[in-house]
């Protein structure tokens, strides 16, 4: 009852496959990208932007590329930190070799970079399945990492380690860098990650998706059928790579401004995979939701004692964290293991028919 | 070019030969290494031959049997107490974990259940550190930390002693798998589920036991390692060091596992020592997974693992 759509007619082939074919979620959708765009610049603290949504919009980009390989292609990776380590030093060496390159070209092309390290990566897969290939892409996280620490070329031999995001204008804006403000790297952050999940949902749809569903639901019967397992896993491992590298550029020029390799470490990966899991596995929305629940729950854990007027100690507290952060996902798997975006699915469905029961 | 190949190929097999005893030395340092990095997959074999669920959580279970056992022992609880304290606390856990996080769970994809092992890392971390505090302790096991010398070759008494635990370990391991009434439900149960319930073995009190044993062997690998290394947060990380050494020995097999862990232990100590100083050095971190990929190209089922079939 939330919404009638008694009188919506699918005329053609084009508004039969629409990616909303139902006029009130399209303008659902709409808005709230809309809003989006335009409310939190204006109206949220730096506090927000800074803490919450920049980090909620890169990591829902993290998460599609990751959604792509796991949900849709089925290869479990727990490499996604090393390929995000990939966009982001690959992004600094660019930046830094050819400053007056545009920023977002800079990002593009530092997740085509990232594309090419995830399909060496993603070679084992034509022969290593499951939880084997899991451990395998291992092998990359802890690999990249450790070469990004080891070759002083990566950091352009800065003695601290770190690369740093320089200033970089977009149409005469600062967009990334230390004077860049918030609500300009949220814009661009947004920006980015509509364009890609748009890209992503419609690659999902097509025959390149239907190939990934294939090889992931029975990849025997899929080849049997005529899916070539070489090329439609390496484009898995491609694409989703090319999404982790440009998050993981993201991720130090729009949010931390500077990095070292130990903020791409493993926890970075079980992160994502985390996001990917309790959103939803093979579904665009669910990276967004889960995204938002990994940002969010931990924020509301560190805040809730303080607002319940209980002042327990840093340890404690911390400890605390841990725990229910760790109950809240066995929690969720067990109350619906498809995800947040199923949830959603359900509710919406609920909603349909009510107050009527069929 | 031709230093770098000479490095590569040539100068470690001469320094190899060269100093023999040297040699010898890091070998068996591998060995011994690569030994306590089974006992910690040994965990993970049990619960994944039994179960199929991929347990993230050995690691941090490892830590959690430390951390009880180091702080029974602190209250003034005997030796023998403490250890018994422990195996009941960590059946207590297997009994929590099999009704709270599996059972829901059943039948539900291996993705799912890795998923919720992670969360119950992370549950595990906060409550350990909670119970027992976050500062690192020392567990003193009686076995000084002392080398001796054979034949010109320095050998560790503490590694020595894990090593020799380990080997009766899976000795025990085996002759419960092979030979006991119990131990047979197991490999029915990890074979199929479904025909195993329907000829009468009762899954739940199975997974029970796995969990519990799984625990036990925490309780080893735990001692050991906090011996080693004193008892705090990173001994959960060595669940990262036992991941290539399972896939190295194949997921369902007790022999891989140690197996495995000889190879990692001993590849990696071996590396290290005459290949690292090449690329800068720390390359344990990866050089154990890039092994093990080596190897699973060759054998995607691990060296050990049962010969995957697969069917449309």
């Amino acid at each position: 009852m939330i919404y009638r759509e008694a009188g919506q007619f699918k005329t053609s082939y084009a508004s039969d496959q629409a990616i909303f074919p139902i006029a009130q979620d399209r303008w659902f959708v709409g808005l709230a990208t809309l809003a989006a765009l335009v409310v939190p610049p204006l109206a949220a603290s730096e506090y927000w932007l800074q803490a919450v949504l920049i980090p909620l919009l890169i990591y829902s980009l993290a998460a599609i590329g990751l959604n792509l390989l796991t949900g849709y292609a089925g290869q479990l990776s727990l490499g996604t930190g090393g390929f995000m380590a990939v966009g982001a030093y690959a992004a600094f060496k660019l930046t830094t070799a050819f400053p007056s390159l545009n920023i977002i070209a800079v990002f593009v092309l530092s997740g085509v970079v990232a594309a090419g390290v995830g399909l060496v990566f993603g070679i084992p897969s034509l022969r290593i399945k499951g939880f084997y290939l899991a451990v395998a892409t291992l092998a990359a996280q802890f690999f990249l990492v450790w070469l990004f620490n080891k070759v002083p070329w990566f950091v352009n031999y800065a003695s601290s380690g770190t690369i740093t995001a320089p200033n970089r204008t977009v149409f005469g804006v600062i967009v990334t860098g230390p004077n860049a403000t918030a609500p300009v790297r949220y814009v661009t952050a947004l920006a980015l990650v509509v364009v890609f999940a748009l890209l992503a949902k419609n690659l999902v749809r097509g025959r390149v998706g239907r190939s990934w569903m294939a090889i992931r639901d029975r990849d025997i019967a899929a080849e049997i059928i005529g899916v070539r397992p070489l090329r439609t896993k390496l484009l898995a491992f491609g694409i989703s790579s090319f999404y982790c590298g440009v998050a993981g550029a993201e991720l130090v020029f729009l949010y931390f401004g500077s990095a070292e390799t130990f903020a791409f470490d493993i926890t970075l990966s079980f992160l994502v995979l985390f996001m990917v899991i309790i959103g939803g596995l093979g579904s665009i929305l669910g990276s967004f939701l889960g995204a938002a629940f990994i940002v969010l729950v931990p924020i509301l854990l560190t805040n809730a004692p303080q607002s319940l007027g209980l002042h327990l100690p840093v340890a404690l507290q911390k400890q605390l964290e841990l725990m229910v952060f760790g109950g809240l996902i066995i929690f969720f798997l067990i109350v619906e293991p498809r995800g947040l975006a199923r949830l959603w699915q359900i509710a919406k469905e609920k909603l349909r028919l009510w107050p009527f029961p069929h | 070019m031709t230093e770098l190949l000479y490095g590569i190929a040539i100068a470690p097999f001469k320094d190899m030969v060269g100093s023999p005893a040297f040699f010898a030395e890091v070998l068996i340092g591998g060995v011994f290494a690569g030994l306590m990095y089974s006992l910690v997959a040994l965990g993970f074999v049990l619960i994944f031959k039994a179960s199929g669920v991929f347990n993230f959580a050995q690691g941090v279970m490892v830590l959690f049997a430390a951390l009880t056992l180091v702080g029974l022992l602190e209250r003034g609880v005997p030796v023998v107490g403490a250890l018994l304290g422990t195996t009941a606390v960590m059946v207590a856990l297997a009994w929590v974990i099999e009704r709270v996080v599996l059972r829901p769970l059943v039948n539900q994809e291996h993705i799912i259940l890795f998923m919720a092992t992670i969360g119950l890392t992370f549950f595990l971390e906060g409550f350990g550190e909670m119970v027992w505090g976050a500062n690192v302790k020392k567990l003193d096991i009686g076995i000084p930390d002392r080398s001796f010398i054979v034949a010109g070759v320095q050998i560790n008494q503490l590694e020595m002693f894990a090593a020799l635990t380990a080997a009766v370990l899976v000795a025990v391991l085996g002759i419960f798998f092979q030979r006991t009434r119990v131990g047979r439900a197991l490999r029915a149960v990890a074979d199929d589920h479904e025909a195993a319930l329907s000829i009468g073995i009762p899954l739940k009190t199975i997974w029970l036991i796995v969990w519990s044993v799984a625990g036990i062997v925490a309780i080893v690998a735990g001692i050991m390692w906090g011996a080693k290394s004193g008892v705090q947060f990173s001994l959960s990380l060595v669940a990262l060091k036992a991941l290539p050494v399972l896939i190295l020995g194949g997921f369902t097999s007790v022999p891989g596992a140690v197996v495995g862990g000889l190879i990692i232990g001993v590849g990696e100590k071996v590396g290290e020592v005459y290949w690292g100083p090449l690329v800068g050095g720390a390359i344990e971190n990866w050089f154990a997974y890039v092994l093990a990929l080596a190897f699973l190209l060759v054998r995607p089922q691990g060296l050990f693992g049962e010969k995957i079939i697969e069917r449309v």
